[in-house]
């Protein structure tokens, strides 16, 4: 059972790291999505696998470790407040340059550096 | 008065030139000069004290475990110094008020020349020798300021740069040489490091903090190959020139080898390297200003060649050498100031001071040029004036050393043909200046300055001339206690007599002086000689490197900083890569001691499901919605996995968080191209990319595997043992969250809050374009709330606020809590914004969720700061049971306070967030243009 959990953490890595260094943001913030899972699942089996354990006193003789477990149900609530942000970041990218491209810019620009574009909104 | 009052009083005088220069040049002198006469006073005061051999020590600790004190000590060198800053400072005040014109910036002149001042009496007052390092940067930055002056002209700035990065760079050095010292010998006090050179000099850094504090003290001091900064320095307003360029910053390199002098000198390469860089400068210095027609540019050569001489002092390995070398220094303050305010008073009233021009002054201003020609005699070193006597004492201690060994006697010959060359050049300054013909086309008809412009000039030359006739007199007894601060050892007997016979020294006067007459009458030879090399400006020469350097800077940083995302991302995938994956390469095998456990069907069917949702992601990430439907479903089977493998915690978070982050991003995408276009990246990237990510995934797999395979020693046990006892639950995960670590719950929630308002602040005022009809062409559905929605979910709204009520009140000794009952409820609300749209949600809950997400961190900290009253550190919990009829017994605790605030935070959080997002797609939002 633990390969295949690692197979899986593994896999979740690979493709969140692959969608990540894609250039449009969509795909960024999916990757991030896909990166946290996987992340919360590593920081989770440092805790080691166990079926059937207890968190709850009382209930069983084999305790599952409850402070991987702690550590990462905060991380899951912060992890959703960072893909929001960064959601929500791609947004207003878009709203203020008019592409979802991770460096704001098309393909024509290429070559410009960053600092010759003018914005297209404005901040509010 | 304490001894911090000395730069103190300075310091505060920074302040007084801008605030007085209103009230006119006058009022701006008297307030400039006020502060530093009264700490010239107070110097004054400790005069009798130091010449009787007692220093003086203040010290206050600021950071003891950095070495960071502020410490001041005042002894011989020290106050040598001080009365040369203050004096010679004053002097310079009193010039400058007439030097500048009316449209000079008078009040800001005054303040940047008392800044500097200031940093100069900390350098040589300083007793912690961070504290010193920190003053000298801020000489070179008010130096900066001060040649920068005349910001309007270009050599102006450009030399100002120059100064500040040579010396800055310098500077640098320094601190290395500082901290490499410190940390050696375990402190930072000067008085300590000055007792300790044996065992500096016995460890293995000496070499390193030799050179370090050599290159800071030589760049400081314009030694050569470094010397080049000063005479563009001379940009400055010639009374920055006659006060920071002679008398005193280029002093502190020379201040700091007579500071050091006990602890680093007393080695062969300490004698090697400083006195032939001494040498080397000393006749590079004089012979260069030979040739100079700039008045202040033979001044400035002229300095270099001096200060290179006072270095040549110091690198002689005798006792009689550093005494020379302090006299010396006094020496040279007083004769070249008073020589650029002669050169600065020649270029205000002739308007010129290129010496081609200015010709036969003697006729239009008799006085200032005996006041002249007094100082360049001295500068010559003709008898009776004090630059002859130290110039003596410097022969006959080149005569006895040995610091080249059988090759020795190169020094004393060399040393002559300095002080020949010096005698060419004042002759020259003398000649040209005052002699030889009439002007030419010089812009105004020269004539005496006024009155009290030439006050500062006679001090000085005044003094030259005691020092010169009756130098036991005058300086004695400051020479005999500053060179024992230098040596920090009793004096070998010396006289300071004007006559001593004849010997080898006056003889080796007398071959300089007869040179030096040859030289200059036969100079039209040398200077056919020089002119067939073509000059090098240093200016440039600097100047292109200084390009040079930052172009290669720009092609580097280009090279990993493009302005691109990707770019970056992939350096740091990267290197984490290289990070994380070298010690696997050490590890012998990744499989660990512990068993496998049986694989169920379940988990199989699960990890297929986990896969087939991970891979399509990626495979469909071009079609955005179908990518999104698969990475939901990675996120149930995560859900799924925390459910199975004991974490019901966990999997009720992950579940609720995964229907919010769904809708997060449908609602993003309602805003996004649907699509992504195919030729996103080349078949190249993707590979490689594929690459990268692959690698990483297999990494990270084998560190989780090895890690799942291995025995587990978890702190754990304690929690677990405490739970129930000290937290008062039952539910371990969630006392760790509200008890055990509640300190970080809180910076969590804090965290939480601080995203959504970022959040909230990206949306006011974001304008995207709203689709009229999706990807296909089709429009929305005109039926935007659905009448079975809105029934079904109001209906289910009462029953999902009780599930979250119910999840909140059993978290502690069951699994639920704030974190989860905060995301149902906010679910069920949004719920109701989906069914029946802003509008409506608006008229029935008009609450602004960022008061919420206040509340929750007041509630939390609250709750923390409560234990304050019961003498109980922050976030102790308190907790007992009740009982009441009906109900039975049930318990109270103070960490359900604070998972109250974490309940509240998390709504704010998230409504806040999905709210204010939804709300974009409505009539609410301005309008897209």
């Amino acid at each position: 059972m633990e390969t295949i959990y690692a197979i899986c953490v593994g896999a979740m890595t690979a493709g969140g790291i692959f969608l990540v260094l894609r250039g449009y943001t969509f795909a960024v913030v999916l990757g991030l999505t896909l990166l946290s899972y996987a992340v919360n699942l590593f920081i989770f089996a440092s805790g080691r696998l166990v079926v059937n354990g207890a968190v709850i006193l009382g209930e069983s003789e084999r305790y599952a470790d409850p402070l991987p477990q702690a550590l990462v149900l905060t991380a899951i609530v912060i992890g959703f407040a960072m893909t929001a942000f960064a959601l929500i970041l791609a947004l207003r990218a878009r709203s203020d340059l008019g592409n979802d491209q991770v460096d704001g810019r098309t393909e024509i620009h290429d070559d410009l550096p960053q600092r010759q574009r003018s914005n297209t909104g404005d901040d509010a | 008065m304490q001894l911090f009052w000395i730069p103190l009083l300075t310091l505060v005088g920074t302040l007084l030139p801008m605030l007085a220069y209103r009230f006119g040049r006058r009022a701006t002198l008297l307030a400039t000069a006020t502060l530093p006469a009264c700490a010239l006073a107070l110097v004054f005061t400790y005069i009798p004290d130091i010449l009787n051999g007692q220093s003086f020590v203040w010290q206050t600790d600021w950071i003891p475990a950095a070495g960071l004190s502020i410490a001041f000590r005042f002894d011989g060198l020290a106050l040598l110094f001080a009365l040369l800053i203050l004096g010679i400072g004053l002097l310079v005040i009193l010039y400058a008020r007439y030097y500048l014109s009316e449209r000079d910036h008078m009040g800001r002149f005054y303040a940047f020349l008392i800044l500097f001042m200031t940093a100069m009496l900390g350098v040589v007052m300083s007793d912690n020798i961070l504290q010193l390092w920190f003053f000298w940067e801020l000489t070179s930055v008010s130096s900066f300021l001060l040649i920068s002056f005349w910001w309007h002209k270009t050599e102006a700035r450009k030399g100002a740069r120059m100064a500040l990065m040579i010396t800055g760079a310098g500077g640098l050095a320094l601190l290395g040489a500082f901290i490499l010292m410190g940390e050696t010998l375990g402190t930072y006090s000067l008085s300590a490091i000055l007792a300790s050179g044996d065992a500096l000099r016995e460890s293995s850094v000496y070499v390193p903090v030799m050179i370090l504090f050599l290159l800071g003290a030589f760049t400081k001091s314009a030694q050569f190959p470094f010397h080049f900064w000063l005479p563009h320095a001379m940009a400055a307003p010639t009374p920055v020139s006659s006060y920071l360029h002679s008398a005193t910053m280029v002093k502190a390199g020379v201040f700091l080898l007579a500071r050091f002098y006990p602890v680093l000198s007393g080695t062969d390469m300490w004698f090697g390297i400083v006195s032939l860089v001494g040498l080397a400068t000393l006749l590079v210095g004089a012979y260069t200003a030979l040739f100079k027609h700039d008045l202040k540019g033979l001044l400035a050569y002229s300095t270099i060649s001096h200060l290179g001489l006072i270095t040549l002092l110091f690198g002689l390995d005798t006792r009689m050498a550093a005494i020379a070398a302090v006299f010396h220094i006094i020496n040279h303050a007083v004769f070249k100031a008073s020589l650029f305010m002669a050169a600065g008073i020649i270029d205000h009233e002739s308007g010129s001071r290129d010496m081609r021009q200015l010709n036969g002054l003697w006729k239009y201003m008799p006085y200032t040029a005996t006041l002249a020609m007094v100082a360049a005699a001295s500068m010559a070193g003709v008898p009776l004036l004090n630059g002859f006597l130290s110039k003596e004492m410097l022969f006959t201690e080149t005569l006895h050393q040995a610091t080249l060994g059988s090759l020795s006697w190169v020094i004393p010959v060399l040393a002559t043909v300095g002080g020949a060359l010096a005698v060419a050049y004042s002759l020259r300054f003398i000649h040209d200046v005052f002699f030889n013909g009439e002007p030419i086309n010089l812009p105004r008809t020269p004539h005496e300055p006024p009155r009290y412009m030439r006050v500062p000039v006679e001090v000085l030359v005044v003094l030259c001339l005691l020092v010169g006739i009756v130098p036991e007199f005058a300086v004695g007894d400051l020479l005999n206690a500053a060179a024992s601060a230098v040596l920090q050892a009793p004096l070998p007997e010396f006289s300071l007599a004007v006559w001593h016979g004849f010997n080898i020294p006056l003889l080796m006067s007398l071959l300089a002086v007869v040179g030096g007459s040859i030289l200059y009458v036969n100079r039209r030879y040398l200077f056919q000689f020089q002119g067939q090399f073509t000059e090098i400006d240093a200016k440039n020469e600097f100047e292109r490197a200084v390009q040079w350097l930052t172009a290669r800077a720009v092609r580097l940083q280009a090279w990993f900083d493009n302005g691109r995302l990707q770019r970056y991302t992939t350096w740091l995938v990267v290197i984490a890569l290289a990070v994380a994956g070298a010690p696997l390469l050490e590890m012998e095998s990744a499989a660990g001691s512990l068993p496998q456990q049986a694989v169920d069907l379940p988990v199989l069917v699960a990890a297929v499901l986990l896969l087939i949702g991970t891979v399509a992601t990626v495979v469909f990430s071009h079609q955005r919605l179908l990518a999104l439907v698969m990475v939901s479903i990675v996120g149930l089977i995560v859900a799924v996995a925390f459910a199975w493998f004991s974490a019901p915690d966990l999997a009720l978070t992950q579940l609720s968080v995964e229907v919010a982050t769904i809708i997060l991003f449908l609602l993003a995408l309602y805003f996004l191209p649907q699509t992504t276009p195919l030729k996103e990246s080349s078949t190249r990237r993707i590979l490689r990319d594929l690459g990268l990510a692959s690698a990483i995934g297999a990494v990270v797999g084998t560190i989780c595997y090895a890690m799942l395979t291995r025995p587990l020693a978890s702190i754990s046990d304690f929690f677990i043992a405490n739970s129930k006892t000290g937290g008062g639950g039952t539910n371990v995960v969630n006392v760790i969250l509200v008890d055990f670590r509640g300190f970080d719950t809180m910076g969590e929630i804090t965290v939480l809050g601080i995203a959504a308002l970022g959040i909230y602040k990206l949306l006011a005022g974001m304008r995207l374009f709203v689709p009229a009809a999706d990807q296909n062409g089709i429009g929305w559905a005109k039926d935007k709330n659905p009448m079975m929605l809105a029934v079904v979910s109001q209906s289910l709204l009462p029953l999902a606020l009780l599930v979250s009520a119910y999840i909140f009140l059993r978290g502690h000794n069951l699994p639920g809590g704030g974190f989860i009952a905060g995301l149902i409820t906010a679910i069920a609300l949004i719920q109701q914004y989906v069914a029946h749209g802003v509008d409506w949600m608006k008229a029935r809950m008009n609450f602004p969720y960022h008061v919420m997400i206040a509340v929750g961190l007041i509630l939390a900290l609250g709750s923390g700061l409560g234990s304050w009253l019961f003498d109980r550190p922050f976030l102790t919990t308190w907790f007992d049971y009740f009982y009441l009829p009906l109900i039975g017994k049930f318990e109270l605790a103070s960490a359900m306070v604070f998972d109250l605030g974490v309940y509240f935070t998390v709504i704010g959080a998230t409504l806040l967030i999905l709210a204010n997002l939804g709300q974009l797609t409505t009539s609410e939002r301005p309008r897209a243009e």
